[in-house]
């Protein structure tokens, strides 16, 4: 049955979501957003593949046979906190970008570069 | 925006419960600690500083819709060779997972497989990734850190009065849950070897424990409470000790990060090392939260009496 790989399309809808708020928005922490999403559906793909029908969560146990494949899910354990750590160094430069430029929004810095570098010309 | 930040919670916790269901217990249990706490909070606050309002776009969206929408359909095509959702026989359930499954009880006397791949198996990884998450650390720090003059205790107790009024309830309620909510954060750090749990989570429920202490009673009370430049060295510590635990083992005689030669028992060994280096992932995971939030909240304040005085 082809509706059997409906774990991977959830993952590749989840991910275009985030991609799309990535490219489409300008507003940086909704970027951050995005990419916040997008790291998610990584997540979901990994967990999924490591889950096995019928088996349990991966601690031992007397008389149980079947477990869930313990590797994805040691990834994404650490990946979840690094990711923390590494939005938070993103929401860092969005904040001084905020107080160098007083706006977040991708058009608005864009603008100010290209003038400056203008000024510099003339 | 506040919604957007409020939404992606949620999200965290669903996602959380999508872990469950998928029998990752510990990966659910960080999602939750991590998606629907901390990352929230930092949001928030980096909301407040950045402004709630978002420009309208003038630029039509859609050629990035058709450029996702292509890549979205590749991606799907792609899938159609992917094996089926649980099927045992996936070629990821072929290599190493069934060594980590039969093996991993006998070698490290682990009943968690997921902590004893995490710490033991695959120490590298692990030391590389508190690596990367100490390095965040010390990069928020060079971008927000603030230079401020020392207050009196007298603008903190009017502070703190003025708060008293205000938040009386969840006042009294998070004194209570803090000291259990710091208890557990120690069951869930020295139980990882035999239940869900582990130095990530452990760090981060505790750091949760700090910043919810941080938010009730200011940040003026926190710093006399919370010495910053020791949270700053138990940072350096915690990798420290990982490093160290490294090295001890091969003066003993194994290789890098080889816990067997820590002790006359292999087993002892094994346990003797994934301990101290579940303590030492604990230690940078907890101290770099609580620096990121306390960074993000004395910015906050820079920016906030910065405005005050200009207007």
């Amino acid at each position: 049955m082809i509706l059997g790989l409906y774990n991977y399309w959830i993952v590749v809808v989840l991910m275009m979501i985030g991609l799309y708020i990535i490219i489409a928005h300008g507003n940086l922490i909704k970027k951050i957003v995005g990419l916040n999403i997008f790291q998610t559906s990584v997540f979901i793909f990994y967990i999924s593949i490591g889950n096995v029908e019928g088996g349990t969560a991966p601690i031992w146990g007397e008389g149980i046979t079947l477990y869930s494949n313990p590797l994805p899910h040691v990834l994404i354990l650490t990946a979840i906190v690094v990711g923390i750590a590494t939005t938070a160094l993103g929401l860092a430069l969005a904040v001084r970008l905020k107080e160098a430029y007083g706006s977040i929004e991708e058009d608005d810095i864009q603008a100010m570069d290209d003038q400056k570098t203008d000024n510099k010309h003339c | 925006m506040f919604a957007v930040v409020m939404l992606s919670g949620i999200y965290g916790l669903l996602s959380a419960s999508f872990f469950v269901v998928m029998d990752a217990v510990d990966v659910a249990f960080t999602e939750a600690s991590v998606g629907a706490g901390i990352s929230t909070l930092l949001m928030l606050t980096a909301v407040a500083m950045t402004g709630r309002t978002e420009h309208v776009t003038r630029h039509k969206p859609y050629l990035a819709f058709a450029v996702v929408f292509v890549t979205g359909c590749l991606l799907i095509y792609g899938t159609l060779d992917m094996p089926y959702f649980g099927s045992p026989d996936a070629p990821s359930h072929q290599h190493v997972a069934p060594r980590y499954i039969n093996d991993s009880m006998q070698e490290t006397g682990m009943p968690n497989m997921v902590t004893s791949v995490l710490a033991s198996y695959r120490g590298f990884d692990t030391f590389g990734e508190v690596t990367v998450i100490f390095t965040a650390g010390i990069g928020v720090l060079a971008l927000l850190s603030v230079v401020r003059g020392r207050e009196s205790d007298a603008e903190i107790e009017t502070l703190n009065d003025s708060m008293h009024e205000q938040y009386l309830i969840l006042r009294i309620v998070i004194k209570m849950l803090i000291p259990f909510i710091l208890l557990y954060a120690f069951y869930v750090q020295f139980h990882g070897d035999f239940g869900p749990g582990g130095g990530f989570q452990a760090g981060v429920i505790f750091a949760s424990a700090i910043i919810l202490y941080v938010m009730l009673f200011g940040l003026g009370t926190a710093r006399r409470v919370i010495n910053q430049s020791f949270i700053q060295i138990l940072s350096a510590i915690g990798v420290l000790i990982y490093g160290c635990v490294g090295l001890v083992s091969i003066l003993n005689g194994g290789s890098f990060l080889d816990y067997s030669v820590l002790s006359d028992d292999a087993l002892a060994g094994q346990h003797l090392g994934i301990l101290l280096i579940e303590l030492g992932v604990g230690c940078t995971v907890a101290s770099v939260m609580i620096i990121i939030f306390f960074k993000f909240a004395e910015r906050n304040e820079y920016i906030q009496s910065k405005n005050g005085k200009s207007t």
